[in-house]
């Protein structure tokens, strides 16, 4: 799994280490550190948030090996799904079965549909949606991407996917 | 003295005439003289020693000009070093148009052309066609009018390695998205509001199914990436379905929609209508044409410009000619 970790830290050489070891000796990859010194605690303490992945059962190990070490734990997050991608859906949403279109997506264990937004002109014309996704990773988002699209185009709803604007 | 000849003489070949005539000393300054020597439409023609206005003086009292040769016979005769061809455009036969280019090409002779039909189907023939027999092609007003891409692509940004292009290429439907985002209102009545204006035709299917940009965005791929691809491998998904809710919907998100065009160097090729963040650049308003052209060495370069229209077409035709007969200096 991948999670934030804020701890504090003393003002002082080798405070990181007493995070960075541990993680390194269980196995764990440090995705991103952001060390922030303009929001020093009133104990003079430098807050710095950790990116981690690491095996799900191998966490409770992870922090309390931390603890030992004298280092404050402050709050730690599970990060579940990091990419999210919006589109619209234009056709017979609710007559298709919205629900079976959402399970699939939620099935997957990857991704899942965070937000539906729907409007319903008139009974038995299209309506017209937006749903948002959310994956673990990019290559997660673009698999549930082609899943929707596949549905989508059996069911005959348009979808409107965004123009992504990260560079080729 | 450069010699033309114009097979079609529509909407397009008479802004280009037009434009020859009153643009001479501007054009003549920078390719020297020429002399229109034929000019054909799909029932009549005029040929030999005759002034531009004479034709249109013709075409507008009779309805037809004085002659009635072929295309065929005056490429056949071939009294022209470059011929302008604007006849109007099938994207699956490419004829009339491809086999006047092919002709002309054969016998060692320039073409300049506006349509689309004959490089979406042959693309890859004709630019044999024209090396093998010395003779050169050019296509600029095939692909977004006015605004400068296959040259600015070719020539500006040669050396680049080109990644992906993005583009808004139809300028119909371009008008129809704004309106509905502006009004709210439904696609039936915004579609009789652009057909009363003339900017849609009286069957919009061209435009609003995706063919036009689809066939545009052909010529791209296999110009740029030099791809041999044809209209039937585009994705294309116009913007008949679209609901008035469905902009509501997507500016409270942030985004608009707009019809377009893909292409990439990994092969994507998709017409499509998607949703654009306001902010993105190629959010724009009305009938105009814009293409993103993201490169490894310019970054992204930004082209808008007017995508249709008599006098913008001519631009497009008229900067081919000076590219094939200009003397290089600009001044």
């Amino acid at each position: 799994m991948r999670f934030t970790l804020i701890v504090e830290l003393e003002d002082k050489p080798g405070q990181l280490l007493k995070v960075i070891e541990p993680i390194s000796r269980i196995g764990g990859n440090v995705i991103s550190i952001v060390h922030d010194r303009h929001k020093v605690s009133p104990l003079k303490r430098v807050p710095v948030e950790f990116v981690v992945d690491i095996d799900t059962e191998k966490v409770e190990s992870l922090l309390s090996r931390i603890k030992e070490s004298g280092v404050h734990i402050r709050s730690i997050n599970e990060v579940r799904m990091l990419y999210t991608e919006s589109f619209l859906l234009i056709g017979h949403i609710i007559h298709t079965d919205l629900s079976d279109t959402v399970n699939r997506i939620d099935e997957t264990g990857f991704a899942e549909v965070v937000e539906i937004h729907i409007t319903m002109p008139k009974v038995n014309e299209p309506s017209t949606a937006i749903i948002t996704i959310s994956a673990r990773g990019k290559d997660e988002l673009g698999r549930a991407r082609k899943i929707l699209r596949e549905i989508c185009e059996k069911k005959d709803i348009l979808v409107i996917e965004p123009l992504n604007e990260e560079s080729a | 003295m450069i010699k033309i000849a114009m097979v079609g003489f529509g909407t397009v070949g008479r802004g280009f005439a037009r434009a020859l005539a009153e643009n001479r000393e501007i054009i003549e300054k920078k390719i020297g003289k020429y002399r229109v020597t034929a000019i054909c439409d799909s029932k009549s023609s005029i040929t030999g020693d005759f002034r531009i206005d004479e034709a249109f003086k013709h075409k507008s009292e009779r309805g037809r000009l004085p002659e009635s040769r072929s295309a065929e016979e005056i490429i056949e005769e071939g009294n022209f070093d470059v011929l302008i061809e604007t006849t109007p455009t099938d994207v699956f036969s490419g004829e009339p148009g491809l086999s006047y280019i092919k002709r002309t090409l054969k016998s060692g002779r320039d073409v300049i052309t506006s349509n689309k039909g004959p490089l979406v189907v042959a693309y890859r023939d004709l630019m044999r066609l024209a090396e093998r027999h010395g003779a050169r092609i050019g296509f600029e007003a095939t692909v977004g009018g006015a605004m400068p891409v296959i040259k600015m692509i070719r020539d500006e940004l040669a050396g680049n390695r080109i990644k992906r292009l993005r583009g808004i290429l139809n300028g119909t439907t371009n008008y129809i998205l704004s309106r509905m985002e502006k009004e709210k209102a439904p696609y039936p009545q915004i579609l009789s509001e652009a057909q009363e204006l003339g900017i849609a035709e009286a069957d919009p299917g061209y435009d609003v199914e995706g063919i036009d940009a689809g066939a545009k965005l052909v010529i791209l791929a296999n110009s740029v990436f030099g791809r041999n691809v044809r209209f039937q491998d585009v994705e294309i998904r116009g913007i008949t379905r679209i609901t008035p809710e469905a902009f509501e919907i997507a500016v409270e998100k942030g985004y608009t929609i707009r019809l377009i065009a893909e292409a990439d160097e990994n092969g994507k090729l998709e017409v499509s209508p998607r949703l654009v963040k306001l902010t993105n650049p190629l959010a724009i308003y009305g009938t105009l044409n814009a293409v993103l052209i993201e490169t490894d060495l310019a970054g992204e370069v930004f082209v808008i410009g007017r995508g249709a229209g008599e006098k913008e077409t001519a631009s497009a035709l008229i900067s081919d000619l000076v590219d094939f007969y200009g003397n290089g200096s600009f001044g």
